[in-house]
């Protein structure tokens, strides 16, 4: 047998066993087994419990920052949140990631599409009964150009982002936007912003009535469970990652394999993240195709063990096998060598 | 009066060919041995049968989480308690059978003829990444909408998105209690089967060394060897 084949189907050294057999009960270890290991996780629970911190919605995340919520919303509408540019499966505003000549994400097209500013704001704000004012507001957004809604939102945004990175930054904050702490609502000294500033209050007071979380979930039916909209919104927005920083979920925290609170996560994504905190993926605006391909490359290569160089020889070279069939050996000792010849 | 039997030798029955090809593969003396080969001596043969263990636990209490509905755990004590034992059944899961899985490295376990046997337990760990990570956007709670919004990015860099959206609960959650368990729960059979089949690979140089001793085995075909994994 050639060294190359050798590597790759190595000798089997196995024979079939002609030695000693010693009783054995199947189904009783396997009973043991189950008992011991729902003793333990009883008593793991019993000392440990389980995490469970409240979800977050679109109306506490406008009440607690309206500054954030409205600035995200305005976003929205212009179409320049993370989720209006996000591209495919959601719109066609981007490429989406790609590696080499691969892009799955554009090739498998826009699959959950999502328009931001009429999905995000002017639908929900055509619920609202009984405010002609913002009914003519909307109607007045719909109508006009693409050209001005686009001038219009980007005067009502400024004011808003520079408000948001001062906050971020910890510096003084700009007098042109104002929260009034009584009915936390927000006040943007601006102008040539058309009908916005009306559309961004009512979506607002939406927001805070619970009205937007309802809205955004039931949009097209009564029985829904794809919460695809309203998460994507509140993830354009500070709350979620906000609170994620707090509890070491950031992917730069390692997020992936944390979990709230103190306790054990998804620890077996640890390969997974660790190509996060290294270059070239950190930095990469494609890092999360980049790492799924390791992964998958990773993944194959796990599978197909048996079948690499080198790798499927290690065992035989790290005498790791003295130790767990030290008490065979043991037995064998006196007739002759105590491991195979490699 | 009797009809004669058909030979089932010669028999058109695919119930008898079934049959037929299932007893030969794996005898019930193979499928429930009462014997081991005395190199069947460490505790890292535990962690095969506790790994089994461990997915019956999170069986046993998925069941009652899915019977009350995903909401319940939110609201009771019991519920609480409940997916308690849920979440640490699956940590211990993860556990046993990562170390299950190096100790079957270190064996080079997938020696002679076993193949199918690795391949089939690799499998079931990689597939049982995403039962877990289905279990936690499936929680309707902040750890559950912090994951699904990250998840996603991943998924869909790679097109999964397009038809596997995490941030959808319906379809999450009928993955996470139906789908993937499924294929868990049939890869740890084929596995068992497998092993059940072939035996537990013997140590190297297995036939040099057993040589010297003579059989007491309460069943003369060594390759129904295996009863642990």
């Amino acid at each position: 047998m050639s060294r190359l084949s050798e590597l790759l189907a190595p000798r089997d050294d196995t024979q079939p066993w002609k030695g000693r057999y010693a009783h054995y009960d199947l189904v009783k270890e396997a009973s043991i087994a189950v008992g011991i290991m729902a003793l333990l996780a009883i008593v793991l629970s019993v000392l440990f419990s389980s995490p469970d911190d409240k979800p977050s919605t679109v109306a506490q995340w406008s009440r607690g920052t309206p500054v954030n919520f409205v600035t995200a919303a305005t976003l929205e509408l212009n179409g320049t949140s993370p989720t209006a540019e996000y591209g495919p499966p959601y719109n066609h505003n981007a490429a989406g990631q790609h590696a080499w000549f691969l892009r799955p994400q554009k090739w498998l097209a826009v699959s959950h599409p999502i328009n931001t500013a009429n999905d995000f704001v002017i639908d929900p704000l055509r619920t609202v009964s009984g405010d002609p004012t913002l009914r003519s507001a909307v109607a007045e957004y719909q109508a006009a150009p693409e050209k001005t809604k686009k001038a219009w939102g980007e005067a009502y945004a400024k004011p808003l982002e520079e408000y948001e990175t001062a906050a971020e930054e910890k510096k003084t904050l700009p007098k042109t936007v104002t929260l009034d702490s009584t009915t936390d609502a927000v006040s943007v000294q601006v102008s040539g912003a058309g009908p916005v500033p009306r559309m961004m209050a009512g979506l607002l007071s939406l927001a805070q009535s619970g009205g937007l979380d309802g809205s955004l979930l039931t949009s097209k039916q009564f029985f829904q469970t794809d919460y695809t909209k309203p998460l994507l919104f509140m993830s354009d927005g500070g709350l979620l990652t906000e609170r994620a920083e707090g509890q070491h979920l950031l992917g730069d925290q390692w997020g992936m394999m944390n979990e709230t609170g103190s306790y054990p996560g998804q620890t077996w994504l640890w390969l997974y993240t660790v190509w996060y905190q290294v270059e070239p993926f950190k930095a990469s605006q494609n890092a999360d195709i980049l790492v799924m391909l390791v992964m998958g490359l990773l993944s194959l290569l796990f599978i197909c063990i048996p079948f690499i160089p080198i790798i499927n020889r290690l065992p035989r070279w790290i005498p790791i096998y003295r130790l767990i069939w030290k008490e065979h050996y043991r037995s064998l000792a006196p007739t002759g060598r105590s491991g195979p010849s490699a | 009066m009797s009809a004669a039997r058909p030979d089932p030798v010669r028999s058109s029955s695919w119930t008898v060919r079934v049959r037929e090809a299932g007893v030969a593969a794996l005898p019930p003396e193979k499928l429930l041995p009462d014997g081991q080969p005395t190199y069947v001596a460490s505790w890292i043969y535990v962690f095969g049968v506790a790994s089994i263990a461990a997915l019956i636990v999170i069986i046993g209490s998925g069941v009652i989480l899915s019977l009350k509905g995903p909401a319940w755990w939110h609201y009771t004590g019991i519920g609480h308690f409940i997916n308690s034992v849920h979440l640490w059944a699956v940590e211990l899961f993860f556990f046993v059978m990562v170390v299950h899985l190096w100790g079957k490295y270190w064996m080079a376990a997938w020696r002679g003829g076993r193949t199918r046997v690795w391949i089939t337990g690799a499998v079931t760990f990689l597939v049982a990444v995403p039962t877990a990570l289905t279990g936690y956007v499936s929680q309707q709670n902040f750890d559950a909408q912090w994951i699904a919004t990250q998840a996603k990015d991943g998924l869909n860099s790679v097109g999964v998105g397009a038809f596997f959206n995490v941030t959808n609960f319906g379809q999450m959650y009928s993955y996470h209690v139906l789908l993937l368990p499924l294929a868990v729960v049939g890869l740890v059979a084929a596995h068992v089967l497998l092993v059940r089949r072939h035996g537990v690979v013997p140590p190297f140089e297995l036939n040099e060394r057993a040589a010297p001793l003579r059989s007491a085995s309460p069943d003369s075909d060594s390759s129904a060897a295996g009863a642990r994994s």
